[in-house]
């Protein structure tokens, strides 16, 4: 592992790293719950919350969760906190909620939060160990919302329920339904790795040049 | 950063019985960890996991319960359109009963919402019930006319439908302003179009047959069973009746 300096393990999550885009981690609520913006700022909330206490409490309880059963640790400390989070938004925002419905209990199942307890908090102290997790939980925001703007724009013709294309627009039922989900992930990755490509292209061409 | 490639490659010593591993990061004493440290080590985290989820739960549970009473006060007065109050019956020995026994608890029975209009004339009675839908179960709340047999109104409480075709059983306004046209019951689910236009027809959703007629089958359901008792006669609604008393 090379070594990195507190602002870039902040930073990392955020694109480098991005956990939805570049790892191809949490995407089950990526594709499932994005099909409005609403649903995706809820969802990334109840995810940044759970990923934030989740590295703080394993990073700071680490030196006490034997290896053996380390796996089993995180996996209890992610669902109570997945719990509470269930909770907290039942009490306070219970239409999204609803909304969200069985997805939030998935929120344990989410590779991308048990990933960071293995691969970062286990490791690294409780200070970095929260600024990883908030660069994951903003890229994973940023995943979400580029994923429900792109949906609920083509698919109700709307951002954030305000109407964008206005009454005599046709909406692409297709993109809120499921389909959409994997469509429109599809054509984000297409349009990421095109820029990546141009970005290597230039530099090379840059170097050739050079010589 | 060194430090974490030594810890990784100790750990996979501790495997080993004999691994000579004087680290303090460690756990000190026995590197080779007992099971009973295991198992002792989940058991606590669960405990202290189990009481921060309880103590949370003290405090959401109020708010989530009157959040809930709210939302089936609003739904009852969705399914009666045009009422302004309404009485909850109770079902008590086959009978129906504006009040409860002394000391029985109000989840024990099962119960009706019922309108009545100003001169008493019962207007409406609004029933919830739930059955599994597609994936889970389905809880619906809808208002019936017992004198004329038609619904009233529908609305769907709870479901876990899939998003974008199950769930239409409650965000589809065509689908559920079938059950405000007041429609006669038994219902019959039929396809999209194919119906022969008998008032008791309801056309289900295309994509989402079995979430729609599960709806329709717990209407069906409800009504078979609460038919015979809302046909007794149901009695006056509790301000008539003098101050204490149960209705048996």
């Amino acid at each position: 592992m090379r070594k990195t300096t507190p602002s870039q393990d902040l930073i990392r999550g955020i694109w480098e790293e991005n956990p939805v885009l570049i790892q191809m981690l949490g995407l089950c609520p990526a594709l499932a719950v994005t099909n409005s913006v609403k649903n995706a700022l809820a969802m990334s909330a109840a995810t940044f919350f759970v990923i934030c206490c989740s590295s703080v409490l394993v990073s700071s309880c680490k030196r006490f969760i034997p290896k053996e059963v380390r796996i089993s640790a995180y996996i209890l400390v992610i669902a109570t906190f997945v719990t509470l989070a269930d909770m907290l938004l039942q009490a306070y925002a219970p239409v999204q909620h609803k909304e969200l419905g069985a997805f939030i209990a998935l929120i344990v199942v989410n590779c991308m939060i048990l990933g960071r307890q293995e691969a970062f908090s286990a490791k690294n102290n409780v200070y970095r160990s929260l600024l990883d997790a908030i660069g994951t939980g903003i890229g994973f925001t940023i995943a979400l919302i580029m994923m429900g703007g792109f949906r609920e724009l083509l698919g109700t013709g709307a951002f954030l329920e305000y109407s964008v294309f206005g009454p005599n627009f046709e909406p692409w039922v297709i993109m809120v339904l499921p389909a959409g989900g994997f469509l429109t992930l599809g054509f984000i990755l297409l349009a990421m790795g095109y820029i990546e490509q141009r970005k290597k292209m230039k530099a090379l061409m840059a170097a050739e040049k050079a010589s | 950063m060194n430090e974490q490639g030594n810890n990784n490659g100790d750990n996979e010593d501790t495997l080993v019985v004999e691994s000579p591993v004087p680290d303090d990061q460690q756990v000190p004493a026995t590197e080779t960890v007992s099971t009973l440290r295991l198992v002792a080590t989940l058991a606590i985290a669960g405990a202290l996991a189990g009481l921060l989820i309880v103590l949370l739960n003290q405090h959401t549970k109020p708010i989530i319960d009157k959040y809930k009473a709210e939302q089936l006060k609003l739904a009852v007065y969705e399914v009666l359109p045009g009422s302004e109050h309404y009485n909850t019956y109770y079902l008590i020995e086959g009978k129906l009963s504006p009040s409860l026994p002394d000391g029985a608890k109000e989840n024990d029975y099962k119960r009706v919402y019922v309108s009545h209009s100003k001169s008493g004339q019962v207007k409406g009675v609004a029933i919830s019930r739930g059955e599994s839908g597609f994936q889970d179960v389905v809880q619906i709340i809808f208002g019936f006319d017992p004198t004329t047999g038609k619904l009233l109104g529908m609305k769907v409480l709870d479901s876990k439908e899939t998003p974008g075709l199950g769930d239409k059983i409650f965000k589809d306004r065509a689908f559920v302003d079938q059950f405000f046209a007041g429609p006669e019951t038994p219902l019959t689910g039929v396809k999209a179009g194919m119906g022969k236009g008998l008032p008791t027809e309801i056309d289900t959703i295309t994509g989402a047959t079995i979430s729609s007629k599960a709806v329709i089958n717990i209407i069906n359901h409800a009504l078979e069973e609460w038919r015979p008792v809302l046909d007794q006669g149901i009695p006056p609604a509790p301000t008539s009746l003098p101050e204490g008393e149960v209705q048996q």
